[in-house]
């Protein structure tokens, strides 16, 4: 036993070393490669937003930075989760013309739905893009704007049109088609539409004059 | 040196493909093939790390200990697997927002560590690389039967999305077929499709051992005519 004990221990300070020396080069690898494409990668994310804002909202009838000047509001009832949810404010020549808010319904039949929900100034909906969701391809995933024109539905309504009882999807005597198949997903959809609609018809002026939250560089 | 070079490229491609003979790496090979662009994103990925993976474990086969050598190998396959999916998130942004949480998963594929072991950490560097690229390319092109198979029928189109990987000219790539049966692209379409896949593979490999054996006998029997 006690003649094993060197050479064990030089043993084990090989192993050491070597797993040692290995992290420091995986380590070293991830780094390299997270400083070469660090900012491609903070490049293509704003483009991507930016992007899905644009389809909602086209980018003349706005000329803010609106990419940054955002708010985060909490809302657990209508926005559909106790996390932060991001504002865009969209502003011609420092006058609102429409806020973005960027929701997550929790009712979807596979898990959360993520949408951007545009509201105009004057309470209409500017337009609605669902930028994440797990539902069943084919039947619920009708509600993405490249699959099926249902989205764009919303485009134009308001809490008055219709009235409040019609927002819901046919089956639960509102005005707005469900899909053959999936009426979990578009009555999540709707509800989650409807919701930002009223929170934002009392939270209107607080959200267009909140200050821009600060913004990591 | 048991096995030639040619060996060592027909085993991945073909008699030991990693989706059809090793069924190796099923979740992703499942889970992604909804499409052909998706197919083939994942296998590209997957086939960088394995070369990368294979070429180091190879480099360093001498120096690493044995009772140390798969935390290593975890090792090395995880920082590349970080590197490569960091590379995509720079150049091929709507793809690996498609493809998700499966190009992190690449580090669980059992193919990547399976060649490590088997294969890349008893021969020499070139050799290993070959192999896995060979395997690469093998698993790639099971993706892409399967999510070209999958989107066809299920979705009635094919290349879908093919401005991901090759830019706004390729969305013309897009063709529209006649096609919509929902299972394809349901989690069962990706099961039954993998399974008519081997299926077919060894009804190949049937017809030729047997055509093989047919060109033995008249070989042997010539001679005494």
């Amino acid at each position: 036993m006690s003649a094993d004990s060197p050479g064990l221990a030089r043993n084990m300070g090989l192993a050491t070393a070597l797993l040692a020396g290995f992290s420091i080069f995986g380590v070293a690898l991830v780094a390299v490669t997270e400083q070469v494409t660090r900012e491609r990668i903070a490049a293509n994310e704003r483009a991507y937003t930016l992007r899905s804002l644009d389809e909602i909202l086209p980018p003349e009838s706005r000329n803010n930075e609106m990419f940054t000047d955002t708010i985060t509001v909490t809302d657990p009832e209508l926005l559909g989760s106790d996390q932060p949810v991001t504002v865009y404010r969209a502003r011609l020549d420092g006058r609102p013309v429409a806020a973005i808010l960027r929701i997550t319904t929790p009712n979807g039949y596979s898990g959360p739905i993520r949408l951007l929900v545009g509201i105009f100034d004057d309470g209409r909906v500017a337009g609605v893009r669902v930028v994440g969701h797990r539902e069943t391809p084919g039947l619920g995933d009708a509600i993405e704007s490249d699959r099926s024109d249902w989205i764009l539905d919303f485009a134009g309504r308001s809490l008055g049109d219709p009235p409040e009882a019609g927002w819901s999807v046919k089956r639960d005597g509102g005005v707005f088609d469900q899909f053959t198949g999936a009426t979990i997903t578009p009555r999540a959809v709707t509800r989650a539409v409807r919701d930002a609609l009223i929170y934002f018809r009392t939270h209107r002026d607080d959200l267009f004059a909140a200050p821009p939250e600060e913004h990591e560089p | 040196m048991s096995v030639s070079n040619r060996d060592v490229m027909l085993d991945g491609l073909w008699k030991n493909n990693p989706g059809l003979v090793q069924l190796l790496g099923l979740c992703p090979l499942l889970a992604v093939t909804g499409t052909f662009i998706n197919g083939l994103g994942l296998g590209i990925a997957t086939t960088l790390v394995l070369i990368g993976s294979n070429l180091v474990v190879s480099v360093i086969r001498n120096v690493v200990r044995p009772e140390i050598r798969i935390p290593i190998f975890v090792l090395v396959i995880a920082s590349l697997v970080t590197a490569v999916e960091l590379g995509m998130q720079a150049w091929f942004h709507d793809l690996y927002r498609m493809l998700g949480i499966f190009i992190p998963l690449i580090v669980t594929n059992c193919a990547i560590i399976g060649r490590a072991e088997a294969f890349a950490s008893r021969e020499p560097p070139g050799r290993a690389a070959l192999d896995g690229l060979m395997m690469g390319l093998g698993f790639t092109g099971v993706l892409v039967v399967l999510g070209a198979a999958r989107e066809i029928i299920g979705h009635g189109t094919l290349f879908a999305g093919a401005e991901m990987m090759f830019g706004p000219a390729a969305a013309q790539l897009e063709l529209s077929l006649p096609g919509g049966l929902l299972l394809a692209v349901l989690p069962p379409g990706a099961f039954i499709g993998l399974g008519l896949l081997i299926a077919a593979k060894n009804v190949i490999d049937a017809r030729s051992t047997r055509r093989a054996r047919r060109a033995d006998i008249l070989a042997t029997a010539e001679p005494s005519v």
